[in-house]
């Protein structure tokens, strides 16, 4: 039998996206908001990032973490972790399974904060056999904070962004040689200094234009094999690859709850109050924007917790919405909708991600060929990392007019 | 009842036993695990199951396209017609008492153009011929209204209502287990390199010692040629057939619900679009005859030909996310047939050129080959009934574990999940580390409960289970924290 219970707002996920949502909403006197975590413990993957630099204290990741428990938790919220969401028979009514059994919770609001993930070697269709000593970053972090397992001896980063400097710290902190990092893209994609010191410091190859195409080995892999842009190819041996970055968020809990998806992101549509197409669903944190850091999902979760306690006092949710829509080389935007005519829902401004590198590029905002944002950035663009926009210019956007896009264009502005 | 007889033992290590056997079969995969368990039913004989590997359908059995045929498209009059045709009817019901999940979702093979539309009546003839009378032809309109999601131009299509989809490692797992409960001795890591006799006895050179047995059944799948030669046969040759196969995100199973099979053609049965048991959906197999028995890599071409394919069938496929690409190979001769003989002065029986169809054959083969043997003079009492075995459920069509309140109130371990893609509970990982053939490595604990084959393959729950699985079954009933 499953009980059933009713709470004020459930929030999927005790990460710091959905705790600083939980922390804001009971701070403000929303009535009973419960978390739900699946892991074993809240904090989400701060928890496993042994590395310092997170939040304005530049505190550890499990530091960081245990401040985000202690927040929502001091705020009045109930967290409940080693609780599995398992289904979701309306938007606003999930089941879920834990030790003590099954439930039914029905809230007044539910924010999914379901975070994301790395894709593994299978999802990017990497060919070649299956041995053992294949990883995602996520893994490795989890293997050698959660349970000091041993990894490997040798391995191969696959990626250049800043996860991938992460994850070569974190080998070598484990024991592992680094032979080198393998980026397709014609550079790295982190800060200079971090990719100098790995290269110089640490004597750590990194090969650029170059992909893998084959893993190797029966057993316990034995190498990769490379291919270079110009057509050369190259064979190196390790018994450990790990496979960095490239980020999905994890939307299964939206697509069952029937929350319509952003293709570009592919995490639920949202507006700049974090509304999903379904009524009383919010969605926050690195579901809709895979990955940001840890501070930037916590402030969106402040302000996702002024969204919901709206929505909870006054009940309204808008009727239409017009999404954005970015053209290549862009992938994506973050909020991808826009609900015009909302007093002060300009948002927190904009997320973008892009596929390669421009110098200066300058960002064009048209709606129905009407021009409302122009700008040229100052620094070059760079794939995997982030552009942020301002939302000054949702402002002038159309209620009734067609998509806003968002496009690369010439010229200064 | 079978009379009370101990069970036999699993080792994976040491020197193999000092005794004689009366029967040995060489090959655990789902063949070779079939006739051992045949084999348990005769009262009076003692059994070895040996494999080269560390586990069970390690082989062709664990990288398949896990379909229960009806054998509708076999060539008529072959043995592999009659023997898939009892098979199926043989695991369907072994399915349902040992709780093998299956699920009968039939399958349209489906006509794309004016050529494949005019092969349906052969098909449904070459049907009929081999005593399958439930497959009739459908219009394009039937096809679109029972399959909204396939791509334009479906013609019409051949429907087989009986064509089922299967979880072939359970079906492998639940005969070995039942033969071990029943007396039958599994030897893994046990490579046979050399064959020899002594006294009217086999003398067989593994990598573990020297094993002695009366009679002996290669049911070595790829090797099946290799162990032939060893006793001086040269009737056939093992070239492997790659089989590279994508599986889908569970998000893609609403997309389909037939298999969907293309119309055969000379070159051979080519690429289905087919749900799993597990909820998933597989695309594949490509068929490249390769010359090396390990070749199991995919290659970049062998998955764009398939996502190409893909795409054909049905277009919505190819935005779903990929879970795992995988290759198996076939066990395909010069021979059309299966290669199944005795040797009698050999007491010898060969077990060979068992393809595609071996899983849903595999009861009916392990009769056939005890009716074999007892040609060449093996003494066979009459069978018995073994124990009944229930095997955990996989399956996505059956209640599993974290969805029953009643498992969790008994146990709670039931409710800790570990693997959270494939909702693996840390009772169901405790329970296939401490069964009958446990598992020898993470992949061997996956093919028993799910973990970490899911869409994360491991990002989340990699390291639990492999904690898990070193510290074996020694487990607190009760469940407790499994990431602490």
């Amino acid at each position: 039998m499953r009980r059933e219970r009713i709470v004020d707002v459930l929030v999927v996920g005790a990460g710091p996206a959905g705790l600083a949502t939980a922390a804001g909403l009971a701070a403000a006197g929303a009535g009973e908001v419960e978390v739900v975590d699946r892991d074993q413990q809240a904090g989400g993957a701060a928890r496993y990032c042994a590395h310092g630099g997170f939040g304005r204290l530049r505190l550890t990741g499990p530091q960081y973490a245990e401040r985000c428990v202690a927040a929502a938790v001091g705020a009045g919220a109930v967290l409940r972790t080693g609780v599995t969401v398992t289904g979701s028979p309306d938007a606003l009514t999930l089941d879920t399974t834990g030790p003590r059994g099954l439930e039914r919770i029905t809230a007044r609001a539910v924010v999914l904060a379901t975070g994301a993930r790395e894709r593994p070697r299978g999802a990017r269709l990497v060919p070649g056999t299956r041995p053992a000593g294949v990883f995602t970053t996520g893994e490795v972090q989890r293997a050698v904070h959660g349970h000091r397992q041993r990894i490997g001896i040798r391995a191969v980063v696959v990626g250049a962004e800043p996860v991938s400097f992460a994850a070569l710290d974190l080998l070598r902190s484990a024991g592992v040689e680094v032979a080198a990092l393998v980026t397709e893209h014609p550079h790295h994609q982190a800060p200079r200094g971090r990719a100098a010191g790995a290269r110089l410091l640490r004597g750590v190859p990194l090969l650029t234009d170059a992909t893998v195409t084959e893993l190797l080995g029966h057993g316990r892999l034995s190498g990769v094999r490379l291919r270079h842009r110009d057509g050369r190819t190259a064979h190196l041996a390790c018994d450990t690859v790990v496979f960095t970055g490239d980020f999905v968020p994890d939307h299964e809990l939206a697509r069952h709850s029937g929350v319509p998806l952003d293709p570009g992101t592919r995490g639920p549509a949202v507006d700049s109050a974090f509304r999903t197409a379904e009524r009383g669903v919010f969605a926050v944190g690195n579901v809709l924007h895979a990955a940001e850091p840890a501070r930037v999902v916590a402030r969106e979760g402040a302000a996702a917790s002024a969204a919901v306690r709206r929505y909870l006092f006054d009940g309204d949710w808008p009727s239409a919405s017009v999404p954005l829509r970015v053209t290549a080389p862009l992938a994506w935007i973050a909020p991808n909708r826009l609900t015009p005519d909302e007093p002060g829902d300009s948002g927190d401004g904009f997320t973008l991600r892009i596929t390669e590198f421009v110098a200066r590029p300058t960002l064009v905002i048209t709606q129905d060929g009407r021009t409302l944002y122009r700008a040229r950035r100052r620094r070059q663009a760079i794939p995997n990392r982030s552009l942020r926009i301002p939302g000054s210019w949702a402002g002038r956007v159309d209620a009734r007019g067609g998509a806003v896009r968002i496009a690369l264009g010439t010229g200064g502005g | 009842m079978t009379p009370a007889k101990s069970a036999g033992r699993v080792t994976r290590h040491g020197t193999v036993p000092d005794t004689t056997y009366d029967v040995t079969v060489i090959g655990a995969g789902v063949v070779g695990a079939a006739i051992a368990r045949e084999l348990a039913r005769r009262p009076g004989l003692d059994v070895a199951l040996v494999d080269a590997s560390n586990d069970v359908g390690e082989g062709t059995s664990k990288g398949n396209t896990a379909i229960l045929h009806t054998g509708f498209d076999a060539v008529p009059g072959s043995l592999e017609s009659r023997l898939v045709r009892e098979g199926q009817r043989l695991l369907t019901a072994y399915a349902t008492e040992s709780g093998i999940p299956v699920e009968p979702v039939g399958a349209l093979l489906v006509a794309w153009d004016e050529e494949q539309l005019a092969a349906l009546p052969g098909l449904l003839d070459k049907a009929d011929r081999n005593g399958y009378d439930q497959a009739r032809i459908i219009g394009p309109e039937e096809v679109r209204a029972r399959e909204p999601h396939l791509g334009p131009g479906a013609r019409g299509a051949l429907d087989v209502p009986g064509e089922s989809i299967i979880c072939p490692w359970t079906t492998t797992l639940a005969y070995a287990t039942q033969a071990v409960r029943a007396g039958v001795d599994l030897h893994l890591n046990c490579r046979v390199s050399q064959a020899g006799r002594r006294g009217g006895r086999h003398e067989l050179t593994t990598s573990r010692g020297t094993l002695r047995t009366r009679y002996l059944v290669n049911a070595a799948g790829l090797h099946a040629d290799t162990v032939d030669r060893l006793l001086g046969h040269d009737d056939f040759t093992v070239t492997p057939r790659r089989g590279q196969l994508i599986v889908f995100d569970k998000f893609a199973r609403g997309l389909l619900t037939h298999i969907l099979l293309p119309v055969p053609t000379a070159l051979g049965k080519g690429v289905l679009v087919a749900p799993t048991v597990y909820g998933n959906v597989l695309l594949g197999p490509t068929a490249e005859d390769l010359d090396d028995k390990t070749a199991t890599g995919t290659s970049a071409e062998g998955i764009a030909a398939l996502r190409e394919k893909g795409r054909r069938v049905l277009p919505e496929l190819l935005d779903e996310e990929v879970t795992a690409v995988y290759a198996g190979l076939r066990a395909a001769t010069e021979h059309d047939d299966y290669r199944i003989s005795a040797h009698k002065e050999q007491r010898y029986v060969t077990v060979g050129g068992i393809r595609s169809t071996g899983l849903t054959a595999s009861l009916a083969i392990a009769a056939h080959v005890t009716e074999l043997l007892a040609t060449t003079g093996l003494d066979l009492a009459e069978p018995g009934d073994l124990a009944p075995v229930r095997m955990p459920n996989l399956g996505e069509a059956f209640p599993r574990p974290y969805q029953r309140a009643d498992l969790i109130a008994a146990d709670p371990a039931y409710g800790t999940v570990v693997c959270h893609c494939e909702r693996v509970t840390h009772g169901e990982i405790r329970d296939a580390l401490a069964s009958t053939v446990p598992p020898a490595s993470p992949d061997g604990l996956r093919r028993r409960t799910r973990a970490r084959g899911g869409r994360c393959q491991g990002f989340y729950c990699g390291d639990a289970v492999r904690q898990l699985f070193e510290r074996g079954g020694n487990f607190e009933r009760g469940g407790g924290s499994v990431s602490g």
